[in-house]
């Protein structure tokens, strides 16, 4: 029983990680005041970018004939998928906060811009290299999951802390820095106020447009590493058409389920994660496949009601996102 | 001229598209002065201080700010330069506490300590006499600790030209008073002020000197003390007004509706509504006055059957079939009411989100009125256009015609369509809530006159109304509401300002624990109640057990 419970935490952790980068970039660009829907996207864009990156660095590597390093390959997948979901970003931040366009629609234009571009590439890389996209053992065992001297042979909680692949921490680390800056520093606060009431910010003297263009480019970076983490860990480093498969929409319902806190993001994301594998651990007889998956969307659905149920000004969503701001609207 | 000016603009012009907010206009502030920015709704007073605050940025014109010209294009420009503007509309962050909203935009360093921000914040306001809590959220406070918390806002930040946009439109007659004490503090302290307001009492107790605008356009600056109600109205309508609200005198009919005993919740469970009981017959007006959100909102919508009630009564003359009696119709739907023959008019406080559809025309709106009358799928629109057209021509509301979209009219136009459209009704009850809110003077007094001459006609009229002036001068009777109660109805001929303004903030329940002071007792009994009304009065005292026999 306990080594279920431990196997199923470990399974729900991997699962949920990419869930939660996909949150905690959408948390920062809530914050802000911007509903990017965009979040599948963006995390497809990061998932090939990232995937191709790897695999020109090994080519090139193995062209000029010297030996291809792991740390260096997940380096350039980090940096190539952050910088795929920044400009994905970028583009929804010059619609809307220059532009003034409509952000569920601009978001809703990002996602199927970064599907097809992320399947359009994915599929061309595959017919070039003759079949299929896939990065060698070098990089795989760079996302394999790692073993720390004397913590990670502690008995139960070594393999349930200590042994995961270094993106699981590199999460946890965004969610801990981003739950410092948002509400302890002065910069924080400002993109906080940003996000509530963004009059109120710029009579304060904020600039809106800056803080709302860094939050948006910087959190759908952190969307793209997540898709980054569905084709190096989840698919092992092959390229699998359509692999985010939805995971961006269950980022955006998470980032409600968090109220908006990437602490608790942390949290739901394990939950989610865990709802999502469940059937790989738990069989009911006679339970059909489709129920098993149907249950992330279910819980979505139930999230949903919850929050709209418990209103509650504290955790509600920020005040003015999903609204552009013009200094010069009369009211 | 020997002293330099705070801030000189000169020849400002601003233009929404093309429309003009401001038409070469000028202004000067002296150094420790109160200037008060006098005229109508529309007349371009907000947007000629907001050039100097940064949030516009003017057409043409100079701004000098201590004798140098500067250029203002952010309000951050402003705070630079010692500008500090208190908005109409709060800019608060709603879920950010007293200091955090003061200390927000402020240098300092990148982490944050909240205890030292409230430290901060109270020193402040220790130092100018203001009452507040710097760790007290914005959502749970009154809208004159919000006012506080923006003033400090200010201060905090260093200004020396403070602008107050309307800062008495929210405030009881009590809290105005220690503003403009706080004001004259400030001017004590050097600093230069603009107040904007279009309340000529206010000009007249509190500036140096006026400067009226009309129409965006510069008409005159005068010295406070050379000056007078009636010459200010001039100068701000551009013509000699009549500042006389008439009360016709109707010898009062049947009662046409009696509210006993109403309780209402909020959304967190708390009482807005405690047994509020009173009557109102036809052809009179029932005034009500009290602070903002006293439970004017869910009183008249818990009457209209549109906020759920938790207590009480609501009863409705009704005729149908030539028997006339008084029909219960608290909790049943606006549709169900009328079907029991009884005619109820209710114009809603928020007039574009519960009265009109913005993005529909004129004839649309009145017609959501009356298409449930027709019979078969299809509409009759010759209908509601003709009585559209008949509203447009009496009550000369400024329309393109019938088919003008209702959002783009002015705010006096648009009320004038609900009203219209709802005396068109022929009710028997006419429920009227902040009618001339956002409204200028002439579409006031068109407003005032339509209420009376429904009064003439018979209908009782409950009238939810700010200004404490206008109800005094137009109810037959003035019910004052204070956190959810009826502290009194009075006689509004025999009453002064300050005792309704004493009865708007006090505390029923406090006063039966003998807790304030002077007590309350006393003061109900000091004012002088009208015998018709004698009885309701005691009898909601009575249930609180605070009345001595």
């Amino acid at each position: 029983m306990l080594d279920l419970a431990t196997t199923l935490t470990m399974a729900a952790v991997l699962a949920g990680t990419p869930l939660l980068l996909g949150a905690l970039g959408e948390i920062l660009t809530e914050r802000s005041g911007n509903l990017n829907l965009g979040v599948e996207g963006m995390m497809f864009m990061g998932a090939i970018t990232g995937l191709l990156g790897s695999f020109l660095y090994e080519q090139t590597m193995v062209s000029a004939g010297i030996e291809a390093v792991g740390f260096v390959s997940a380096l350039v997948a980090l940096v190539m998928s952050f910088a795929a979901g920044a400009f994905g970003a970028l583009l929804y931040g010059f619609l809307t906060i220059t532009l003034r366009a409509n952000q569920n629609v601009t978001g809703l234009v990002l996602t199927i811009f970064g599907t097809g571009f992320a399947n359009f590439f994915g599929e061309y890389a595959g017919l070039k290299a003759g079949g299929y996209v896939a990065v060698s053992s070098v990089t795989k065992s760079a996302f394999a999951p790692l073993h720390i001297p004397v913590l990670s042979d502690l008995p139960v909680l070594g393999p349930l802390l200590f042994e995961y692949n270094w993106m699981v921490y590199f999460a946890l680390v965004v969610a801990i820095v981003m739950a410092v800056f948002l509400f302890k520093t002065r910069f924080g606060l400002k993109l906080r106020s940003v996000g509530e009431d963004p009059a109120a910010a710029d009579a304060a003297g904020i600039s809106v447009s800056k803080y709302r263009y860094l939050a948006t480019i910087i959190g759908g970076g952190i969307c793209g590493t997540g898709g980054m983490y569905m084709s190096m860990v989840t698919t092992s480093g092959v390229w699998v058409h359509g692999c985010v498969a939805g995971y961006g929409w269950l980022a955006v319902a998470l980032v409600i389920f968090a109220t908006w806190s990437p602490v608790r993001g942390v949290l739901v994301a394990a939950i989610f994660g865990g709802l999502m594998i469940l059937r790989m651990y738990i069989s009911i007889p006679g339970l059909p496949i489709q129920i098993y998956e149907m249950l992330p969307y279910l819980a979505t659905i139930l999230v949903l009601i919850i929050t709209s149920v418990r209103q509650s000004r504290k955790h509600a969503m920020p005040a003015g996102t999903g609204l552009n701001y013009f200094r010069e609207d009369r009211e | 001229m020997s002293e330099t000016l705070a801030v000189h603009m000169e020849h400002i012009t601003k233009t929404f598209g093309r429309v003009y907010a401001n038409k070469d206009v000028s202004l000067e502030l002296r150094q420790g002065e109160i200037l008060a920015l006098l005229g109508e709704n529309g007349s371009g007073k907000t947007s000629l201080v907001n050039m100097l605050s940064g949030i516009y940025f003017p057409d043409s014109g100079d701004i000098s700010v201590h004798g140098n010209k500067v250029t203002i294009r952010s309000p951050r420009d402003a705070y630079n330069l010692g500008i500090g503007m208190i908005h109409q509309h709060f800019k608060l962050v709603e879920v950010f506490s007293a200091a955090e909203n003061i200390v927000l935009g402020q240098p300092g360093a990148v982490a944050m300590s909240r205890r030292k921000n409230n430290l901060e914040v109270a020193q402040l306001a220790q130092r100018y006499g203001f009452e507040i809590d710097p760790a007290k959220m914005v959502y749970d406070m009154s809208v004159s600790e919000k006012q506080t918390t923006e003033i400090i806002k200010v201060l905090y930040r260093g200004a020396d030209i403070l602008i107050l946009d309307e800062p008495t439109a929210v405030l009881t007659p009590h809290e105005t008073e220690k503003l403009f004490a706080v004001m004259r503090n400030m001017k004590a302290d050097g600093k230069s002020i603009i107040i904007i307001t279009h309340k000529l009492g206010e000009v007249l107790a509190v500036s140096d000197r006026v400067e009226v605008l009309r129409k965006g356009e510069y008409v005159a600056t005068v010295n406070t003390n050379e000056t007078g109600k009636s010459q200010l109205t001039e100068m701000m309508v551009g013509r000699p007004v009549s500042l006389k609200i008439e009360r016709p005198h109707v010898s009062p009919g049947e009662v046409m509706l009696e509210v006993v005993d109403l309780s209402c919740h909020n959304s967190d469970g708390l009482k807005v509504l405690d047994k509020v009981s009173f009557t109102v017959s036809g052809g009179e007006i029932l005034g009500i006055a009290g602070i903002a959100g006293s439970g004017q909102k869910e009183l008249c919508e818990s009457i209209a059957g549109l906020y759920p009630a938790i207590g009480g009564a609501v009863l409705m003359r009704s005729e149908l079939e030539d028997e006339t009696i008084m029909e219960p119709v608290l909790g049943l739907r606006p549709d169900v009411i009328s079907k029991k023959g009884i005619s109820m008019a209710f114009v809603p406080e928020d007039r574009l989100g519960m009265g009109l559809v913005g993005a529909m025309d004129v004839t649309d709106n009145v017609m959501l009125r009356s298409y449930k009358n027709n019979k078969g799928p299809f509409v009759d629109r010759k209908t509601p256009r003709a009585l559209a057209e008949r509203l447009i021509e009496q009550l000369a509301i400024v329309a393109s015609g019938a088919g003008a979209i209702v959002g783009r009219l002015s705010g006096g136009n648009v009320q004038k369509v609900l009203i219209g459209r709802e005396i068109a009704q022929a009710p028997t009850v006419l429920i009227v809530a902040y009618p001339v809110r956002g409204l200028d003077i002439n579409s006031s007094y068109k407003i005032y006159d339509l209420l009376n001459e429904q009064k003439k006609k018979g209908v009782a009229v409950v009238f939810i109304g700010e200004d404490l002036d206008v109800l005094l001068e137009l109810s037959d009777r003035l019910l004052v509401l204070c956190g959810g109660k009826v502290s009194g109805i009075v006689d509004p001929r025999l009453v002064t300002k300050e005792e309704v303004g004493l009865l708007m903030v006090q505390d029923v329940t406090e006063a039966s624990k003998g807790a304030t002071e002077p007590p309350p007792e006393q003061l109900q009994m000091e004012l002088p109640l009208q015998e018709s009304t004698e009885e309701y009065f005691s009898e909601s005292l009575n249930t609180e057990g605070n009345r001595p026999a």
